[in-house]
Order: C-alpha cells, then sequence, then structure tokens
C-alpha cells in the first residue's frame, strides 16, 4: 500500500446524478475572499458534514446554499435545476439555526406550522403533519408552550421538528448542538443520526468539532480558509489524512519531516522501506498506530524503533506517551493503560502506517 | 442591608419632589373642579356644576371631539410616515443608516415655535404653498383653508410628532433577531408574509409606544392650534387655557383637565396592557 493517501474527494458515493451540486462557488466580502472556488456534490440521503475552524467559509457555504448570500462566481444545483439564482423562499431546502430562530410570539405548533401555513398547505393537512413533526422529535406534550418557556434543547428539537415538516430534499444544518451542553449534545448527536435514518432526508451538517463531525457523518468535507482541502468518509479521512492540516484536525497525530530515496523512508532516527517518488516528505503517524515491541509478536513489514519517556498522560483506558527518538524528535504513542513507565524503551510499528501528506 | 435613616434620607429628596410638583397639584386642580366662582371670586363649595356645564354644554363637547379626532389623524398619519421610515432604515437602508438616522433626529433640536412659524409662512394666504400654486396655475386665488384650520394643525403636529412615533418603532425593529426574518423566508415565506406574519407583531410593542406618544403629546397640545389653528382649530387645551387665563374661570378649567387626565390615563392603561400582551421575552 502506498503511504501517500490518494482518494477521489468529490465523487459523491451511491449512484445516480447528485442531489446537489456546487460548482467553482467563491465569496467575498469587501476585500475579503471568504470562499474560493468551492466544488462539492452531495448525494440524495446523504449526512454530510463541513467541518472547519471558525473563519475556515463553512457558514457562508451553508447560507449560500439556503440562499441568504449571493455567491460572487460559479453555480449552485439542486436536481439538476439552479438553486442559486432563487430567492430563499422558493428552495426546497430548510435550515436548523445555530441559535434555533424560533419565532417568539408564536407557540411550538404555530412555529412547526409555519412553513405549512405561509406555503398554503390545506388546513386539513397541516395538523396533522405538524403533530407528526412533534411527535417525531418528542415534543407534543409542549405545543402549546412558547418558546422562551424552553430549554435549549427542547428548542432545538422544535427548530428541527419546524423545518422537517416542511418535507426539505435538504436539510442545512448551521452548529446545531454547539449552544447546548456536553452530555446533551452527545445525546442529541445520536438522536439526529437515527432521526435522518428515519426520514431519509439529505443532511448538511455544519460543525467546528471534529468528533461530532466523525459520530454523524456519511462523509467529511473539511474546509480551510475558503477552500475545501479534503472530502472523505469519517475513516477515510482519519486513515488516509490527504494533507498535513486534515491529519493534524481531525485526531491526534505525529508529523514526521523526512525524505524518500531510493524506495527508504528516512525521518531521523526512523527507517522504513516506502514505494513512491523520491524527495522530501511529510508523514503522518497515529500514536495507537505505535506500540510497545515487548508486547508480542511484531508483523513482517514491522519498524523498530528505540525512544525515551519524555512523558506519560494516563487516561483510564489508555496511555498517552512521549517519546524522544534522538535529536528531539518527539513521537506521541497512545498504548492500552499499562504501568508507570520510565527510561528508553523499544517501539514498533508497521510501516504502511505512516501516511505520506502533503504540507 | 442599609439602615432605616440611610434609606429615609435617601428616599425623602424624590419623595418630595413628587408631593410637591405633581400630588399636590394635582390634588389642588381635582378640588378646583369641584369648586365654583361667583363674581369673580373663587368659592370652596362643593358641588358638581363644572362637569354638568362641560357634558352639556355642545361648544366644549365639540372641542374636546375635535381634539380627539385631531389626536387621532395625527397619530395615524405619523405611524404611516413612521413606520415605513424606520422600516427602510432598519432593514434596507445599509450603510447610509447612520446618516439618515440623523436626519430624521435633526428636527427636534429646532424650537416647536420655530417649527410652527415656518408653517405659517408655507401655508397661509400669501405664503409659499399658494404662491407655487397660482404660479403653476392650479388655482387662481390663495386657497383659504390651508392655515387656520384643523388641516394645518395635524400637519403641523404630524410633522412635530413624527419623529417621536419614528424612535420607538426603530428600535424596536432594530430588536428583531435577523436570524427570524431568515428563518422566516427559509420556510418559504415571501417577504409580504414574512412582515405581516414576524416583522409587523414583533415591532408591535414600538409601534405601540409611539402611537400613545403622537396620540397623548397631540390631545394636550396647545401651541400649534394657538400657531396655525385658528378658531376652527381650536383644540381642548387651549379652551383650559383661556378659562385659566381670560375667563377666569378655574373651577371649569380644572374639570376639563381632570377630563383630560382621565383619558390620557386609561390610555396609557391600556397600551400597557397591550404592550405586555405582545412582548416575548
Amino acid at each position: 500500500m502506498s503511504a501517500s493517501a490518494s482518494s477521489s474527494p468529490q465523487a459523491a458515493p451511491g449512484a445516480g446524478a447528485p442531489l446537489l451540486e456546487v460548482r467553482g462557488v467563491a465569496k467575498r466580502f469587501g476585500a475579503r475572499e471568504v470562499l474560493k472556488s468551492i466544488s462539492l456534490d452531495i448525494a440524495a440521503g446523504e449526512f454530510l458534514t463541513l467541518l472547519g475552524e471558525s473563519g475556515s467559509g463553512k457558514t457562508t457555504l451553508l447560507r449560500l446554499i439556503a440562499g441568504f448570500e449571493q455567491p460572487t462566481a460559479g453555480e449552485i444545483r439542486m436536481g439538476g435545476e439552479r438553486l442559486d439564482t432563487l430567492p430563499p423562499y422558493k428552495r426546497r431546502v430548510n435550515t436548523v439555526f445555530q441559535h434555533y430562530a424560533l419565532f417568539p410570539h408564536l407557540n411550538v405548533r404555530d412555529n412547526v406550522a409555519y412553513g405549512l401555513r405561509v406555503k398554503g398547505t390545506p388546513k386539513n393537512e397541516i395538523g396533522g403533519r405538524v403533530d407528526e413533526a412533534l411527535r417525531m422529535v418528542k415534543m407534543s406534550e409542549y405545543a402549546d408552550a412558547r418558546p422562551s418557556r424552553l430549554s435549549g434543547g427542547q428548542q432545538q428539537r422544535v427548530a428541527l421538528a419546524r423545518a422537517l415538516v416542511n418535507r426539505p430534499q435538504l436539510l442545512l444544518l448551521d452548529e446545531p448542538l454547539s449552544a447546548l451542553d456536553a452530555n446533551l449534545r452527545k445525546e442529541m448527536q445520536s438522536e439526529l443520526k437515527a432521526l435522518q435514518r428515519e426520514v431519509g432526508i439529505t443532511f448538511l451538517f455544519v460543525t467546528h468539532d471534529q468528533e461530532e463531525a466523525m459520530a454523524l457523518s456519511d462523509r467529511i468535507a473539511l474546509l480551510r480558509d475558503g477552500t475545501l482541502e479534503q472530502v472523505a468518509s469519517p475513516r477515510e479521512i482519519y486513515a488516509c489524512p490527504a494533507t498535513a492540516y486534515t491529519a493534524r484536525f481531525i485526531g491526534q497525530t505525529s508529523l514526521l519531516r523526512g525524505e524518500v530515496r531510493g524506495g527508504v523512508a528516512t525521518c531521523g532516527a526512523l527507517r522504513w522501506p516506502i514505494s513512491g517518488s523520491d524527495g522530501a516528505a511529510l508523514f503522518s503517524l497515529r500514536p495507537e498506530a505505535i506500540s510497545l515491541a515487548a508486547d508480542g509478536a511484531a508483523p513482517p513489514d514491522a519498524v523498530h524503533f528505540r525512544g525515551v519517556i519524555r512523558q506519560q498522560i494516563y487516561g483510564g483506558s489508555s496511555e498517552l506517551l512521549e517519546v524522544d527518538c534522538g535529536n528531539n524528535q518527539i513521537l506521541r504513542v497512545r498504548i492500552p493503560a499499562y504501568r508507570p513507565l520510565s527510561g528508553e524503551h523499544e517501539f514498533v510499528f508497521t510501516a504502511a502506517d505512516a501516511i505520506r501528506v502533503r504540507e | 442591608m442599609y439602615s432605616r435613616v440611610y434609606k429615609a434620607i435617601v428616599s425623602a429628596p424624590p419623595l418630595l419632589w413628587v408631593g410637591v410638583f405633581l400630588l399636590l397639584p394635582y390634588a389642588l386642580m381635582f378640588a378646583h373642579s369641584f369648586w365654583t366662582v361667583r363674581d369673580g371670586m373663587l368659592v370652596h363649595q362643593w358641588n358638581l356644576r363644572n362637569y354638568q356645564t362641560l357634558l352639556l354644554n355642545p361648544v366644549y363637547t365639540g372641542v374636546l371631539f375635535r381634539t380627539m379626532r385631531i389626536a387621532a389623524s395625527v397619530t395615524l398619519l405619523s405611524l404611516l410616515l413612521g413606520y415605513p421610515l424606520a422600516y427602510y432604515l432598519s432593514f434596507h437602508a445599509g450603510p447610509r443608516k447612520e446618516l439618515l438616522y440623523q436626519l430624521v433626529i435633526v428636527p427636534l433640536w429646532v424650537s416647536y415655535l420655530v417649527r410652527g412659524y415656518a408653517w405659517k409662512t408655507i401655508l397661509g394666504s400669501t405664503g409659499v404653498l399658494n404662491g407655487f400654486l397660482q404660479y403653476l396655475h392650479i388655482t387662481h386665488e390663495p386657497v383659504g383653508y390651508l392655515l387656520y384650520s384643523p388641516f394645518s394643525v395635524v400637519l403641523m403636529l404630524t410633522h412635530i410628532y413624527t419623529p417621536f412615533v419614528f424612535l420607538p418603532i426603530y428600535a424596536a425593529l432594530e430588536h428583531i433577531p435577523r436570524p427570524l426574518v431568515e428563518a422566516s423566508q427559509d420556510l418559504g415565506a415571501k417577504p409580504r408574509s414574512t412582515f405581516f406574519r414576524i416583522i409587523l407583531p414583533l415591532s408591535m410593542p414600538g409601534l405601540l409606544a409611539g402611537a400613545t406618544f403622537a396620540f397623548v403629546l397631540s390631545l394636550g397640545d396647545f401651541l400649534a392650534p394657538l400657531l396655525v389653528g385658528g378658531p376652527s382649530g381650536t383644540m381642548i387645551a387651549n379652551i383650559v387655557q383661556s378659562l385659566f387665563g381670560a375667563a377666569y374661570d378655574w373651577p371649569l378649567g380644572a374639570s376639563i383637565s381632570v377630563c383630560i387626565l382621565i383619558i390620557t390615563v386609561s390610555l396609557l392603561f391600556l397600551t400597557e396592557r397591550l404592550e405586555k400582551r405582545w412582548s416575548f421575552e
């Protein structure tokens, strides 16, 4: 297996035309270029997460799809039709806003019914659909309450019901869980995932939390300074990060700087066989890919090295070691909970686990 | 915890102020409204004759109704001017917002009297407007009813109180979280729908406050009718003024004041109830 990660990031999984096509979309606010030529496909029924730091442009991309902003260049299509030329109220897209944006003067039932009412849905149909949506998010008993009487989590559920009741083709979620406390967030994550499977609506989810992205998504699109860094499934993006930024942003890693010459990679004291072009190289090595050499039989392509333990951080089920393998080259190693360690030890990893990444 | 003495000392000045300058005058006014005047002398004799006169004399009821009609017209007109202005500034003015806001506020710094005389110059029979109309051959002689009529009073009061209506409405509109407007559009509401279902209900407290300002201030106004009202534009406050002044009938004047006070207080009570009903925090 090649150490340099390769994937076809733009292709959505599944057959048929994608539901949403983003083609060369750029957005600038004055002199600030927030998005630089983004191209991305989203398949029907997919749970895709836009992941990125604040200021990476993820919310702007969402707002372009919802119609609250106009792209400076490029186009957005949904089901083959131009979407970016339509006003927001004509798009079959609904949004769950970061701070819920529930209408304070309407009770829960009227909030959920709002979309159906303004679109002139027959009255006898509205009641049933609203009740069903409220049941789906377990908020039936609060139908007559005003939003200000609800907790953050409850408001979140109402916001979800208000969007889902319209049966949009695409649901946009703008950091919907960021305002909730940690426990509630975990709970809502699993409910959200179950809900998406149940209704089968395509979800485009924005978050800055990589764990949340990993837990929920079919695919993750990692944004950095207005460009797509990598688009892949959570497993793929973790196992084969394309760039040093991706490797560092998603999970923990040690970056090894070195070179490849004649089928051998050299990074400081570490050497291992590799196929790939010669030249300077950067490798990402996950902490859990490295283990103590004493821990049983090593596979044939194992790479052994010796290092001095500088730091040991106990984490219950596992421990994180910071290992100095000479010339101040520090590697992070995660091993199952063991015992207090010190001094020099022999470590081992598999050559295939050192992923060659771009800068 | 503060000591009793400290609390008493601190709260004495404002209580004294309220007592001397508010409660005492009101008490005197109430008392006067039940007294009477005989041979140009105030007689402290309790009776209801002032209220009888007030209710049965068509002059007083006529002026009172006219005053309420003028105040209602001013309220309606300044809402029709102030609301769209505030809406435009809050939602669509973009970078010009600050400048436009200042332009709306500037007239508040100009003296009431100056503005009154300005209207006189504009509306008078030899005024700017009549001159212009004749110059354009739209009219051939000065239009008399432009000045010294209920019309000119409504015009001047609308001009003066529109900023007072604008301000609370503008504040209420600025207070509406913009994601609510986006959420409405997102759910499929056209701009009209968004306005009537979201923006208007949420700005209702500001609208009510503005309307109350315009109505209450117009109701008690006596300078506008004095300057541009003429006999047909006389308002209730002018009657009160003349009863306290030239006519020297303080008891009748006081009873009219009590009437205005009752109208004003019940209106304030009503709008406060309404504002509570329309506030959602």
